[in-house]
C-alpha cells in the first residue's frame, strides 16, 4: 500500500485494542491522517479480525469490509481493531476471550458494550474517532458508558459488507468519536449504497451539523423514565431535555405501549439469527484446527466448545431452539409481529414530534463483574433496542454525570433522518461546551 | 419449562457442546429466558412488515475469484488444493 | 405394469448461467482446479453477503412458463441450517415457503399409450453446495477434501406430485424435463454432474422411501427398479416398509439405507435476512418461449412426415433436432424421409455404442451419405459400413473422408448392371446349399431369404436385396424345372 505512514504506539492500560497497527499508512482524503480504529467484528484485509473470540484466532481476511474500503479511500490510517463483547453478544465487554477494556472514566467499571473497545481509545484519547456496530445498543452503550458520543444509523444507510454477522437485520457499523462533529464526519464517510449489500439503501450521507432547533418538537416516551431507569441519571437527562427547550424546543409527552415485548422480540430475533450465522465457524476453512481425524460431528463440537465463549454458546442455543421444529411460530414469527408493532408505535409518534429524546441506558456503568445473571444483563439493553428493532436512527450524546460517571442523552428520529438527530445532538453539545 | 435433557439436546443440534458441570447452570437460566421470551405469546396482530424493497439483483457478470492460495491461506489443514475437513462416514 | 408403484421426483439442474447465484465467480470451473473459482461470498468467509443473480431469475421464470406453472405474487428466499462440509455457511440459501412457482405439468407418453400428464408441485431456486471427495483408509485414517468451486452455483428444483407408476414413466418425465431445459437454453445437459435426481418411492399402502443421490438419467430407471423389487420382497415376507432415506449406489445398482444421523434434520427454516423478496410476477406475460419439443414434435411431423416415434425420438434432444433439421435442409421434401429413419434408427445406435456425442458428426457429410442412399447407389448395409467409417475416423480426429470418398474406396458401390458376378454367386449359393434349394421347394418360408443372405456375402454386400431376391428366385424356379 502507498502512502506515508504515522506512527500509532498508545499507551493502552485500558486493553481498548486487541491488534495494534504501529505504523498505518494513509493517502489524501477527508480523513488524510487520521487515526481510526476498527471495531474487530469488521473485516480488514491482512489485518487479524477476531470478534474477540478464540475461534476466530489467527484469522486474516482476504478483503475489506466496504466501510473499511470507504476509510482507506478518505485517507484515514487504520490504528488497529478493538476490542469487543464477543461477537457482539454483551453489554459490557467482559464477554472478550482475550479480557475486558476497562472504563477509562473509572478503571473498576465496564466501558459498555459491545463495542467497548472502541469507546475506550475515544475517551482515553488515543483516537478521535472508530467505527462501531450497534445490534441492540453496542454503539450507544458504551458511548454513555464512556462520556463520548456514537450513532447507530437507520438501517440501511451504511454497508453491512464485512461486518462479521450477529444480527443481520438488527445491526448497522456506526460512527463514534469525541464530538458531534467527529461523528458526523466519520459518517460522511462510511454511509451510502454498496452493490454487495442487499439491504443496503442509496442514501449518502452530506451533512455537517447545525445547531439550530428552533421549533423542534421532542417526544419524551414514559417508559424511558419509569421504575427500571436510576433517578440520578433520569435527572441528569432531564436537564439536558430542559437545555434543549431553552435552545427553542418543545417537549411532548408520549407513550410507546409495544415497548413492553421489545426486550422479547430483540432477543428471539438476534438469537436466531445469530445460531445461523454462527453455525459456520468449525475450525476448517479458517480458525483453530478440527482434527481431521476425528468424525465430523465430534470434530465440530469440539472446537466450538473449546472456541466460543459462554455467552455466545448460549445465545446459539437459544437461537437454535426457537427456530426448531414447532416453535417458529411461537418465538420468531411472534417476533417479527411484536417488531412490526413498535415500528408503527414510532410512525404514530413521529407524526407528532419530530425526535425523540430519553437516557441511553437505565443506569451508570455497572462495576466489573457486577452483572452476571444472563437475564438481568439483556434487561438493560431496554431503552437502545427500540431503535434498532425499528430501524431508525438514534444517537448518544454525553450529558453530565451520574455518581461521578459519564450519562448519555439519547436522540431518535425518523426513518433516515440521522442529519436531524445529528443536529439535536449538536446542538445539546454545543450549548453546554 | 426444559429439561437438563433438552438441553443437552439442543447444545447437540447446535453443534456447541456442553459439559455436565454447565448442564445444571444453563438448564436454569435457559429456562429463566424462555420464560421471559414467553411474553410474546401475547402479541395481537399477525402481520408482519410489509418490506419496502424488492427485486434486488446484479446482472450475470463475472467477476475476479480469489487466488487459490487466497482461499487456502486461513484453512490449517489443505492438500493438493483441497480443503481438508473430518471425515463424514 | 405395476399399478401399486407410487413415484415422485425431486430434480436438481444447474442453470446455465456465466456467474454464480450470490457471487460473480464464473461458473466454468470443470477444467480447472479446486478452490480456483471461489470468492469470500462462495467461501462463505464471515462478513460476505449474497447478491442475487438476476439471470438465474429470468431463467427460472422461463422454466415456470413452459410448465405451465403460477409464480407467486411475493416470493423469498430461506436458510436451511444443517452442518456439513460441503456447505461452507452450515446452512443452504434455497427457498421454502416462498418458492417462485407452485403448480404445472409436464406431459410424457404413458406406458399405456398416449399422453400422460405428470404434475408438479413447485419450483425453486437454491444454491449448490460445494464438493467433497473421499480419503484415506482404515489404517492411516479417513479424511475428507472439500473443493468449493462448486459452492453457489444457481440451481432449479423441480418437484413432481407422485403421479408416475413406474421406473420408465420416471425415466420418460426425466428425459421430457431435460430435454425442456435444454430448448429454452437454461441448462446444459452435457456438463457432468449437472442434473441431480432424488426419488420417492412407495407401494400403495405402504411407507414412502427416499432415494437420494441419483446422478445419470439410466440411474434412475436402476434406482427406481431395485427399490421396487426390495421394496416388494419386505412385503412378500410379510414385514413393512420402513419410512426412510436411502442412498443410490450406482456401481452396484442397489440402494442402501443411509445412517440415521442423515436422516432426523431439523432445518429450522426461516427468511434469509440478507436478501430482499421477489415481486416478479409481472414478467411472466414477457417471457417469449421458444418452440418446445411437443410443438417441435407435432411440426416434424406434419412439416418433414415423420412418424410419431421418429419425431419423439429427433426432438427428444436439442441437439438431434437441430441436427436433423440441418441435414434435410437443402432439401427437405427429398430427404426428410430416410434422414429420419437413420438418424433415429441407426446414427443413435452407432454413436451409443461409440460412447460418442453428436457434436463431432457434420451434418453435410451426413447428409452426402442420406444423397448416396436415396440414390440407391449403396445398399443400407454398404450405408452401415460407411457411417462406421465415418464416425471412427471423427471419434479418432483423423482427417474425414467424404462419404462419397469412403464409398469409392472401399469399393462399395452397388454392383448394378454386372449381373454376372451375381449370376455366378447365385448358382454357388444354390448348390453349395442343397438342403435350402430343397426347402424352398417344399415351401418353407426362410429358404430364400437365407439364400439371399449367402448371395449377400459372396458379394461383399455390393448387390441390391430388392434384385437379389428376383433373380434368386428365377434361378431356383428354372432348377425346379
Amino acid at each position: 500500500m502507498s502512502g506515508t505512514s504515522i506512527r500509532f504506539e498508545p499507551d493502552d492500560t485500558f486493553n481498548a485494542f486487541l491488534t495494534v497497527c504501529k505504523r498505518p499508512t494513509h493517502t489524501g482524503g477527508k480523513l488524510a491522517g487520521v487515526a481510526v480504529a476498527v471495531k474487530d467484528n469488521i473485516s480488514t484485509r491482512g489485518i487479524e479480525t477476531t470478534c474477540a473470540s478464540r475461534i476466530l484466532k489467527g484469522y486474516v481476511p482476504p478483503y475489506d469490509a466496504h466501510v473499511v474500503e470507504l476509510l482507506r479511500k478518505s485517507g484515514a490510517a487504520i490504528a488497529g481493531k478493538t476490542n469487543m463483547d464477543e461477537f457482539g453478544m454483551g453489554t459490557t465487554t467482559e464477554n472478550s476471550a482475550f479480557g475486558p477494556t476497562l472504563n477509562p472514566c473509572d478503571t473498576g467499571r465496564v466501558p459498555g458494550g459491545s463495542s467497548g473497545g472502541s469507546a475506550a481509545a475515544i475517551a482515553s484519547g488515543m483516537v478521535r474517532m472508530a467505527l462501531g456496530t450497534d445490534t441492540g445498543g453496542s454503539i450507544r452503550c458504551p458511548a454513555a458508558f464512556c462520556g463520548i458520543t456514537g450513532l447507530k444509523p437507520s438501517y440501511g444507510r451504511v454497508s453491512r459488507y464485512g461486518l462479521i454477522a450477529y444480527a443481520n437485520s438488527l445491526e448497522q457499523v456506526g460512527p463514534m468519536g469525541r464530538t458531534v462533529s467527529d461523528v458526523s464526519t466519520l459518517m460522511q464517510v462510511i454511509a451510502g449504497y454498496d452493490r454487495h449489500d442487499s439491504t443496503s439503501l442509496n442514501k449518502p450521507y452530506t451533512h455537517t451539523p447545525h445547531a439550530e432547533i428552533k421549533g423542534l418538537k421532542i417526544g419524551i416516551p414514559e417508559e424511558y423514565f419509569g421504575e427500571g431507569v436510576d433517578p440520578k441519571v433520569a435527572a441528569s437527562v432531564k436537564i439536558a431535555i430542559g437545555r434543549l427547550e431553552e435552545l427553542g424546543a418543545t417537549t411532548v409527552p408520549c407513550s410507546i405501549p409495544s415497548m413492553e415485548y421489545a426486550l422479547a422480540a430483540y432477543y428471539v430475533t438476534c438469537t436466531c439469527e445469530a445460531s445461523s450465522n454462527l453455525a459456520r465457524f468449525d475450525g476448517v476453512r479458517y480458525g483453530p484446527a478440527a482434527d481431521t481425524k476425528k468424525p465430523w460431528h465430534e470434530a465440530y463440537q469440539e472446537v466450538r466448545r473449546a472456541g466460543f465463549g459462554t455467552e455466545v454458546r448460549r445465545r446459539i442455543m437459544l437461537g437454535t431452539f426457537a427456530l426448531s421444529s414447532g416453535y417458529y411460530g411461537k418465538y420468531y414469527a411472534k417476533a417479527q409481529v411484536a417488531r412490526e408493532n413498535v415500528r408503527k408505535d414510532f410512525q404514530r409518534i413521529f407524526a407528532d414530534v419530530d425526535v425523540i429524546a430519553g437516557p441511553t441506558m437505565p443506569t451508570i456503568a455497572f462495576r466489573l463483574c457486577e452483572k452476571s445473571d444472563p437475564l438481568s444483563m439483556y434487561l438493560a439493553d431496554i431503552l437502545t433496542v427500540p431503535a434498532n428493532l425499528a430501524g431508525i436512527p438514534a444517537i448518544s450524546v454525553p450529558c453530565g454525570k451520574a455518581d461521578g460517571m459519564p450519562v448519555g442523552l439519547q436522540i431518535m428520529g425518523r426513518h433516515f433522518e440521522d442529519e436531524r438527530v445529528i443536529d439535536v445532538a449538536y446542538a445539546y453539545e454545543q450549548a453546554v461546551i | 419449562m426444559v429439561s437438563e435433557k433438552d438441553v443437552q439436546h439442543i447444545a447437540e443440534l447446535a453443534d456447541v457442546g456442553i459439559s455436565s458441570g454447565e448442564l445444571g447452570t444453563f438448564t436454569h437460566q435457559f429456562n429463566e429466558i424462555l420464560e421471559y421470551f414467553d411474553q410474546l405469546d401475547a402479541v395481537k396482530g399477525d402481520a408482519a412488515a410489509i418490506k419496502d424493497l424488492y427485486n434486488v439483483m446484479r446482472e450475470d457478470e463475472i467477476e475476479p475469484s480469489l487466488p487459490q492460495e487466497e482461499v487456502l491461506r486461513n484453512a490449517p489443514a489443505q492438500e493438493d488444493g483441497f480443503i481438508r475437513a473430518p471425515r463424514v462416514m | 405394469m405395476e399399478t401399486d408403484v407410487i413415484v415422485g421426483l425431486e430434480v436438481h439442474c444447474q442453470l446455465d448461467t456465466k456467474s454464480k447465484l450470490f457471487c460473480g465467480c464464473s461458473t466454468d470451473y470443470r477444467s480447472d482446479g479446486p478452490n480456483t473459482h471461489v470468492c469470500p461470498i462462495c467461501l462463505g468467509l464471515p462478513g460476505a453477503m449474497p447478491v442475487l443473480n438476476k439471470r438465474s431469475i429470468e431463467y427460472a421464470m422461463r422454466v415456470a412458463k413452459a410448465l405451465n406453472c403460477t409464480v407467486l405474487h411475493e416470493s423469498e428466499f430461506s436458510r436451511k441450517n444443517y452442518f456439513y462440509p460441503d456447505l461452507d455457511k452450515a446452512y443452504q440459501i434455497t427457498q421454502y415457503d416462498k418458492p417462485l412457482a407452485e403448480g404445472g405439468y409436464l406431459e410424457i407418453e404413458g406406458d399405456e399409450g398416449g399422453e400422460k400428464r405428470i404434475r408438479l408441485t413447485r419450483i425453486h431456486v437454491e444454491e449448490d453446495p460445494g464438493r467433497l471427495v473421499h480419503m484415506g483408509n482404515a489404517e492411516r485414517g479417513k479424511y475428507s477434501l472439500v473443493d468449493y468451486n462448486r459452492a453457489g452455483i444457481p440451481l432449479i428444483e423441480i418437484v413432481s406430485e407422485p403421479d408416475m407408476r413406474s421406473p420408465k414413466e420416471a425415466r420418460k418425465f426425466l428425459n421430457k424435463l431435460r430435454a425442456t431445459l435444454e430448448y429454452l437454453s437454461v441448462f446444459d445437459s452435457d456438463k457432468e454432474g449437472s442434473l441431480r435426481v432424488d426419488a420417492n418411492i412407495s407401494i400403495k399402502g405402504s411407507e414412502r422411501v427416499e432415494v437420494k443421490n441419483i446422478t445419470s438419467y439410466k440411474g434412475v430407471e436402476k434406482a427406481l427398479t431395485f427399490e421396487i423389487t426390495r421394496q416388494k420382497n419386505v412385503l412378500r415376507r410379510g414385514q413393512k416398509v420402513d419410512r426412510e432415506t436411502r442412498h443410490f449406489l450406482e456401481a452396484r445398482g442397489v440402494t442402501q439405507s443411509a445412517r440415521s444421523k442423515e436422516q432426523e434434520h431439523d432445518y429450522r427454516y426461516f427468511p434469509e435476512p440478507d436478501l430482499r423478496p421477489l415481486h416478479v410476477r409481472s414478467w411472466v406475460e414477457g417471457i417469449v418461449l421458444p418452440e418446445l419439443p411437443d410443438a417441435r414434435r407435432e411440426r416434424f411431423m406434419a412439416q418433414y412426415g415423420c412418424s410419431l416415434n421418429h419425431a419423439r425420438t429427433l426432438t427428444g434432444e436439442l441437439k438431434l433436432a437441430n441436427f436433423f433439421e440441418k441435414v434435410v435442409v437443402s432439401d427437405p421434401k427429398g430427404l426428410s424421409m430416410l434422414a429420419a429413419t437413420w438418424i433415429a434408427d441407426t446414427l443413435i445406435g452407432e454413436l451409443n455404442f461409440r460412447d460418442m456425442e453428436l457434436d463431432p458428426v457434420d451434418p453435410e457429410s451426413f447428409t452426402g451419405l442420406v444423397r448416396l442412399l436415396k440414390a440407391g447407389t449403396i445398399t443400407d448395409k454398404s450405408g452401415v459400413e460407411v457411417l462406421r467409417v465415418m464416425l471412427d475416423q471423427r471419434l479418432k480426429q483423423e482427417t474425414p473422408e467424404t462419404p462419397a470418398g469412403i464409398v469409392a474406396r472401399l469399393n462399395l458401390a452397388k454392383t448394378k448392371g454386372d449381373t454376372g458376378a451375381i449370376t455366378t454367386a447365385i448358382e454357388e449359393a444354390i448348390n453349395e446349399n442343397q438342403k435350402a434349394l430343397e426347402d424352398y421347394r417344399a415351401g418353407k418360408a426362410g429358404a430364400l431369404n437365407f439364400l439371399v443372405g449367402q448371395v449377400m456375402k459372396k458379394t461383399r454386400g455390393r448387390a441390391d436385396p430388392g434384385e437379389l431376391n428376383r433373380m434368386l428366385a428365377e434361378a431356383l424356379q428354372k432348377r425346379e424345372a
